[in-house]
């Protein structure tokens, strides 16, 4: 079906950063979304493989691994874009435990809770006790922060980071860093990183094998998607310069309640939905703030992002879910985006 | 001309004129820039400070008011005046002692910015 692949590779190669993807696009293509489609880039030509267990000479070497990232849970708001934020973060949780493929663990992008008091991080803590993913690594959101500069935040979940919450991981051979961009923020700026954690940063992948995947990780946007929202972080280009010469690099982001991506070079970037309400398109409304929709159609425009690290491709998938799926596929994720991160080159 | 009549005509009637112009001249009430002395207001509502810029007497206490349904806060850029978090309907107070600008901004959301000039 050359047609559908070439319309396939036309929508994913392109700058996503308007709306997201055409869905109509994808609709016709959400056959091969279901059976799990992994598009690589190979000598510059994308190529597809079907994705299942039993391909290529690693598999079944239990390389090949999958997390989740979820993001913006907003424990304790209940206005009326949402009253009951924790619900729907618990059916995020449920969809997670129900996947075929386990996610070795969970990466929660920042603004776990709405106003950083103790009990709505209880609150959260309770819903994720139920994860069957018992490794969930976090980074802070601007509302995170609003207790002391995030002590809360920082006694909970910071063990083992540095600074205002950044540290880094290797999880089978991809090295994983989690940033901070939400603190000290200047007035009239957007996201910031902030000299120290930027030294950090360059320090963190010295000497590292160019061949080594990196996965970032941050609330705010890495990108610049919208200043007059605050959509982007103002010192990224410094440390996407210190990822540049990696093969393969994916930056993980929330923050904007809603699906973005852009692929520049080897560097993919995606936003993730929030489990606790949406926000509109950028400068299709007076503010960035919860955005109301009827009550049927929620589950829709909140969601879970599925990355699938494949080790013979060297390449991550990145695949986002809705909570609630507008006739689930028989794997139960009904998948409404694809994009492609380059395998390594050399 | 009477004593009387020279009375109203020389004092009473220039007296009752001063006094009207007295009262028509005074201080009206106060429009959303221009507060009496005591008091002002900002309203906070879709990101914005409003309005942005508030020109008020020395003495003045503004009270800012979020009637958004997203927490902010109002912080002095020159560490002035710090409000605590403000949730939809929670409120902050700062009286201004001295004249000069003083912006500030939402330390959530940075890009809200504002001013207040006291004169």
């Amino acid at each position: 079906m050359p047609d559908k692949k070439q319309d396939l590779i036309d929508q994913t190669l392109q700058d996503l950063n308007n709306d997201g993807v055409d869905r109509r696009g994808f609709l016709k293509c959400m056959a091969w979304a279901g059976t799990g489609l992994v598009w690589t880039m190979s000598g510059g030509i994308p190529v597809s493989r079907a994705f299942a267990k039993g391909y290529g000479k690693d598999a079944g070497k239990g390389a090949d691994f999958t997390f989740v990232q979820i993001s913006d849970s907003h424990i304790g708001f209940n206005k009326p874009a949402n009253p009951d934020v924790a619900a729907t973060l618990q059916t995020a949780i449920n969809k997670i435990n129900a996947m075929p493929q386990k996610p070795d663990f969970i990466i929660h992008t920042g603004d776990l809770s709405q106003l950083s008091k103790p009990s709505e991080f209880d609150t959260l803590d309770q819903v994720l006790k139920g994860a069957s993913a018992k490794q969930i690594f976090f980074v802070p959101g601007e509302h995170d922060m609003l207790s002391d500069n995030g002590e809360q935040y920082l006694q909970r979940y910071g063990k083992g980071t540095m600074g205002t919450g950044w540290s880094s991981f290797d999880h089978k051979g991809v090295h994983f860093v989690g940033l901070v961009n939400v603190a000290n923020l200047k007035a009239g700026g957007m996201g910031s990183l902030g000299n120290e954690q930027l030294e950090w940063l360059e320090n963190d992948l010295k000497g590292r094998s160019a061949s080594t995947p990196i996965v970032l990780f941050a609330h705010i946007p890495l990108w610049t998607i919208y200043p007059d929202w605050g959509w982007g972080t103002d010192d990224s280009e410094q440390a996407l310069s210190y990822v540049k010469r990696f093969g393969s690099v994916t930056v993980l982001n929330g923050h904007i309640h809603q699906i973005m991506q852009k692929v520049e070079g080897k560097v993919s970037f995606h936003t993730a939905m929030s489990t606790a309400f949406p926000q509109p398109a950028p400068g299709t409304a007076p503010s960035a703030g919860p955005m109301k929709v009827p009550a049927d159609q929620l589950q829709r425009v909140l969601g879970i992002t599925d990355v699938n690290y494949v080790v013979s491709g060297r390449s991550l998938a990145v695949v986002d879910s809705p909570l609630g799926d507008a006739g689930a596929s028989a794997s139960g994720t009904a998948s409404t985006h694809l994009s492609v991160v380059d395998p390594i080159h050399g | 001309m009477t004593k009387k009549n020279m009375w109203v005509a020389g004092v009473a009637t220039p007296v009752m004129i001063a006094m009207l112009l007295l009262f028509a001249v005074s201080p009206s009430v106060k429009a959303s820039d221009q507060p009496s002395a005591a008091n002002a207001a900002v309203k906070i509502d879709n990101f914005v400070f409003g309005p942005q810029t508030i020109t008020v007497p020395v003495g003045t206490t503004v009270t800012w008011t979020n009637a958004d349904d997203i927490p902010h806060t109002s912080v002095s850029t020159e560490g002035v005046f710090k409000s605590k978090v403000m949730d939809t309907d929670e409120k902050f107070s700062y009286t201004f002692t001295k004249a000069g600008t003083y912006p500030y901004y939402c330390t959530i959301h940075p890009k809200m910015t504002g001013k207040v000039v006291v004169q």
